[in-house]
């Protein structure tokens, strides 16, 4: 039992990081029609400028934080201005080509100016501490984590739901031109959506490096993977699909390795395999639908 | 009110639209006649500045709004419904209309709106919380309609608003645009149901293949024996 209990903390730990990820991928699909494939890509930056902010300044460590959030949700907008508002007339493969080009180019400029070896993230003491709870030990960070990310998507949520804002992005994700015919400023709205994707991917990847406390140019590919699959279990450009699928892949992969040790290598492999099923057995994901025309 | 002068329009190398003039005069309704193809919607679509033009002019009152921008343009007062109605069908049908009124920063001047699209159609409050997309065809194009109006357009532009209606659903929508005209409103109609169209029309511009090819007022063109035999599918006896 405590074994399980164990496991399922890890699991909603690791759960709630795929989610924050994975809302970013079904966001700017949704408006956009695009896979950002540079989106695990913000999600490295944010770990690395966390760890910049903090160690080139004395500033404590949550200002650090939320200074290194801001400036990944900037570096989002721009990444949209330049590799993707530029070919917003063009054919969608131009653009989904472009942003394979941007991931490339973050990871090779990380590799360039943040150097190639892993660097040790420093974790906050407060985040670092162990806890035991009768026969269950966890980390401060794992209970932080489901809080940080429940926390944020109650905001995203009244975001989306309540605001001007937030119904001029739900609009765009199914009509351009009627949006345009409302008066809603496009570009404004996708730039929108860009800087609160990246806020989360950047969010998440400050807290995946408290709880796995190493820094590498490449460390969002894998994730960033995982969690476009995690939004395509989800279905796609739903984003209460996002935040399940982003649950079912973290307590898998755990709850798999957990039962099943000798499995450990295949962990990555595990959120292909549900893909692949989930591919066969409902292609537009969980939560995905198609429109029909009304007559 | 609005005055396009020599518009042309072109995609890729076909022309769509040659040399169109047309005029549209306060508290009229003016409708635009002619065949699939002729240029109709895309004439509505580059006054709303949806499609580049190739050249011409585009005046409103005594602004030119040839090059602005589509939201500028709805905030100097022209909404179009555009065809097939799109309504936004995962938002509700208030939401829908809260964002006919995108533009509009007064929030009690969209109160006030929402109770008068209300009036104009109670079909829309009993329903007003249920997903646009859950409406019925004739429910949707009142409420693409509706949506239209929110800006209080001081040109509203109608693309095929009977389209794919059955017919008493597309009386009451003639009947609804009479009632917003007799409200003060000017008006541009497209219409493939022409002589729906020019029974409600004070002047009507008869398109064909991108070109004027007749205008006159709606009883004139009504009784033209070109116009019957093209588009009122009437036989000379």
């Amino acid at each position: 039992m405590a074994f399980f209990i164990q496991n399922l903390v890890n699991g909603i730990s690791l759960g709630s990081l795929y989610a924050l990820l994975a809302i970013g991928y079904t966001m700017v699909y949704g408006i956009l029609r695009l896979i950002n494939f540079a989106h695990g890509d913000i999600f490295m930056l944010g770990a690395y400028l966390s760890f910049y902010v903090m160690t080139l300044t004395s500033l404590p460590w949550w200002l650090a934080f939320l200074i290194a959030t801001i400036l990944t949700g900037i570096l989002g907008i721009v990444l949209e201005r330049t590799a993707y508002a530029p070919l917003r007339q063009e054919a969608r493969i131009n653009v989904l080509i472009s942003a394979i080009g941007a991931s490339f180019l973050l990871e090779n400029l990380a590799i360039l100016v943040f150097g190639g070896r892993p660097q040790p993230f420093p974790v906050p003491e407060v985040l670092d501490r162990s806890i035991k709870v009768g026969q269950v030990s966890f980390n401060i960070i794992q209970v932080v984590i489901p809080i940080v990310t429940a926390v944020l998507l109650l905001v995203l949520h009244f975001v989306v739901n309540k605001t001007k804002t937030g119904m001029a992005m739900r609009a765009l994700a199914t009509d351009y031109e009627a949006s345009d015919l409302m008066g809603i400023n496009i570009n404004l709205i996708i730039s929108v959506t860009f800087l609160i994707g990246s806020l989360l991917a950047a969010v998440g990847g400050i807290l995946y490096a408290c709880r796995y406390p190493q820094l590498l140019p490449l460390m969002g590919m894998m994730p960033g993977i995982k969690c476009f699959i995690a939004a395509v279990i989800g279905g796609i450009g739903n984003m209460t699909g996002a935040v399940v699928g982003g649950m079912i892949l973290g307590m898998a992969e755990i709850m798999i390795v957990g039962f099943l040790p000798s499995l450990n290598d295949y962990r990555d492999g595990f959120a292909f395999i549900i893909l692949i099923l989930i591919l066969i057995i409902k292609p537009t994901g969980l939560f995905g639908s198609t429109a029909k025309e009304k007559v | 009110m609005l005055k396009v002068n020599d518009l042309h329009i072109s995609y890729g190398g076909i022309k769509a639209v040659r040399g169109l003039n047309m005029t549209i005069e306060d508290n009229k309704i003016v409708t635009l006649i002619g065949a699939n193809g002729a240029g109709k919607s895309s004439t509505l679509r580059a006054i709303m500045g949806q499609v580049p033009k190739t050249s011409g002019q585009v005046l409103f009152g005594d602004q030119d709004i040839t090059n602005l921008h589509t939201r500028d343009i709805v905030k100097e007062g022209i909404a179009l419904v555009p065809e097939g109605r799109h309504v936004f069908p995962n938002l509700t049908v208030k939401e829908n209309l809260i964002l006919g009124g995108y533009t509009i920063q007064d929030q009690s001047a969209i109160a006030e709106r929402l109770e008068n699209a209300y009036e104009l159609f109670p079909i829309l409050k009993e329903r007003s919380w249920q997903k646009a997309g859950t409406l019925s065809g004739g429910e949707q194009q009142m409420l693409a309609v509706a949506r239209g109006l929110m800006i209080r357009p001081k040109l509203l532009m109608l693309d095929e608003p009977s389209l794919g209606l059955a017919p008493i659903l597309i009386n009451e929508i003639f009947e609804i645009i009479k009632t917003i005209h007799a409200q003060g409103n000017t008006i541009l109609l497209i219409e493939q149901n022409a002589k729906k169209a020019l029974e409600i029309a004070d002047y009507a511009y008869v398109l064909e293949t991108g070109s004027l090819a007749l205008e006159g007022t709606g009883p004139e063109l009504l009784h033209n024996e070109k116009v019957q035999a093209a588009y009122l599918g009437e036989q000379k006896s």
